[in-house]
């Protein structure tokens, strides 16, 4: 791989950084030392569990919040500010553009995700609790929202390839929405024994991303280990659609006029 | 023969227009032009004639519908054509997050420079469009003129032979326009092909070996600014100053008076007798001048004809 999408990408965290997205870091942190000070004071015995539910939720909601939005406006605003016309008479081919502002966004939420992953541990270390062998169930939920974070952004980058913000963020939020119930939309249409909606519903869970696979929020919250099979079978599964999708949006992208 | 620097055949662009019925509208219209090596070469049109979407499509940044153009030989499909050009968009924009020098060390990248290299040039840059006190500024904060100078730089930057400057002296107050001025011919003077558009008649007549005219998406002609006009006079003009009550009656109809100073307009069988009027009345001469067919007449007459009035053709629906 060419080192351009690697300019891109670094150009891209350093926009979101200079734009201040990761200022939300100072709304988790207050969250955190809230949620850590208060938790200490009215559950007896539960707290690790309400700190690592309330931790693994907001870097989840966070991060989720900032790929939709900021997905849908990787393409766009340069498109809008014309800042692609110039970047676009240099020896760069659209798809290391597109790559490379998918890796600069993928590097915002893993640092931005990184800095709330030590705000986590930090108040869990508050409530005086000692870090067990099973907190590594936490690491893995964390890694699962990244990687669910990285299926997101990937969808809302389609989209935007084609479609408005506005459009672009809806057809995003469908698909988490209807990707995270997969399953049971599955099950509703075995229920109806109609063969079309049948067809449809099972459709729907094959072509569509399960986000439910990636939720393991409630198994580290209990401290229960996560199967290797499971890390190995996400990883593989995120990386593959992932790769899917980009391969689409080049292909889309590439043939689009820039008005 | 040598290859020309840019050579254009048959290009031609259709938009579609409308919601649900998409009809096309034909915004360039079978193009052919050829840029030799070396030439300043300015493409004049109105606004909206086509000069954008042409400039667009040999950036790759639209597709033609038909047609097709080469660079130094190199398909405006190829990417490696890129590394040859240099492009200044229209109004352009850049990230108002970064420094100047941030800007252009970002684009320089893309060219494959070490960082030692990327230093120097960056700075040699800054100093030659006269960004060098600014260089550390977030472009948030610069004027227009300041970020036409930038994208200015980041065309030059990587010593492209062929440059493609979209209305590079659109917006820009008198003092930037001589500034831009002094660059394309300091360009021209280093033997780099320089594609212009404009619609600033004046800055084409100064500058360009050639020109080519386009109205409605149509090219109306191709030559040396010279070729499109004729050099017969067409009348005289005589500047002066002088009293208003001691005016003939007849010149004073005649005469269009501006800051203390008349101008009159006269054929050129009646020149002496005019002059002859004014010493009469005491009046102080200040220039007496031909008046030859310029450059934007020619012009004008093109875009007034009333066959071209449409700004674009709709063809047939797609």
């Amino acid at each position: 791989m060419s080192a351009i999408p690697g300019v891109v990408a670094v150009n891209t965290f350093r926009e979101a950084v200079r734009d201040r997205v990761l200022y939300n870091l100072v709304f988790f942190a207050l969250l955190m030392i809230g949620a850590a000070i208060l938790v200490g004071q009215v559950s007896i015995g539960i707290d690790r569990l309400v700190i690592v539910n309330l931790g693994l939720s907001a870097i989840s909601i966070f991060g989720f919040v900032m790929a939709v939005f900021m997905g849908v406006g990787l393409v766009y605003k340069e498109i809008e500010k014309r800042t692609l016309y110039s970047l676009l008479a240099k020896p760069v081919r659209r798809w290391q553009f597109l790559t490379g502002k998918y890796a600069g966004l993928l590097l915002t939420l893993l640092v931005n995700t990184l800095f709330m992953t030590a705000g986590l541990a930090a108040a869990l270390y508050y409530v005086g609790r000692p870090f067990l062998r099973s907190d590594f169930s936490i690491v893995v939920a964390i890694y699962f929202i990244l990687l669910a974070l990285a299926l997101v952004t990937a969808f809302a980058l389609f989209f935007s390839c084609f479609s408005s913000p506005m459009l672009s963020t809806l057809f995003t939020l469908g698909v988490y929405v209807t990707g995270f119930f997969a399953a049971d939309i599955r099950d509703f249409g075995k229920l109806t024994h109609n063969p079309l909606i049948s067809a449809v519903t099972r459709a729907i869970y094959y072509v569509l991303p399960n986000f439910h696979n990636f939720d393991a929020i409630a198994a580290a919250g209990h401290g229960e280990p996560i199967p290797g099979a499971l890390i190995a079978q996400n990883t593989a599964y995120a990386v593959v659609y992932v790769a899917l999708l980009l391969v689409a949006s080049s292909a889309v992208f590439s043939s689009r006029n820039l008005k | 023969m040598s290859t020309p620097a840019i050579e254009i055949a048959g290009l031609t662009k259709d938009y579609p227009v409308g919601f649900w019925r998409k009809r096309m509208r034909r915004s360039l219209d079978d193009l052919n032009l050829k840029v030799e090596d070396g030439e300043t070469f300015g493409f004049l049109g109105p606004n909206g004639a086509g000069k954008t979407t042409t400039l667009k499509l040999l950036m790759g940044l639209i597709f033609p519908t038909s047609g097709t153009a080469r660079v130094r030989g190199r398909s405006i499909d190829d990417v490696n054509m890129h590394r040859e050009i240099g492009y200044l968009p229209e109004q352009p924009y850049f990230y108002d997050y970064l420094t100047a020098r941030e800007l252009l060390d970002y684009y320089a990248r893309f060219s494959g420079y070490s960082r030692a290299e990327r230093r120097e040039r960056v700075g040699r840059f800054l100093e030659v469009v006269g960004l060098r006190d600014a260089a550390d500024l977030q472009l948030r904060k610069f004027s227009k003129g300041m970020l036409q100078r930038v994208g200015f730089a980041q065309a030059i930057l990587h010593d492209p032979p062929v440059i493609f400057l979209d209305e590079p002296m659109s917006g820009l107050d008198p003092l930037g326009r001589r500034e831009v001025r002094d660059v394309i011919l300091d360009l021209k003077r280093q033997g780099r092909t320089v594609f212009f558009s404009t619609h600033i008649l004046s800055d084409a007549e100064m500058l360009c070996d050639r020109v080519a005219v386009v109205v409605g998406g149509k090219l109306q002609g191709v030559g040396a600014p010279g070729d499109f006009v004729s050099p017969e006079v067409q009348g005289m003009e005589i500047l002066f100053e002088a009293g208003e009550s001691a005016l003939p009656a007849a010149l004073a109809q005649r005469a269009m008076q501006t800051g203390g100073r008349y101008r009159i307009e006269v054929p050129e069988a009646e020149l002496h007798a005019a002059l002859a009027d004014l010493r009469g009345c005491e009046a102080r001469i200040l220039s007496v001048l031909p008046i030859r067919p310029s450059l934007e007449d020619y012009f004008l007459r093109l875009v007034n004809r009333r066959e071209l009035a449409p700004r674009s053709v709709e063809v047939a629906a797609q």
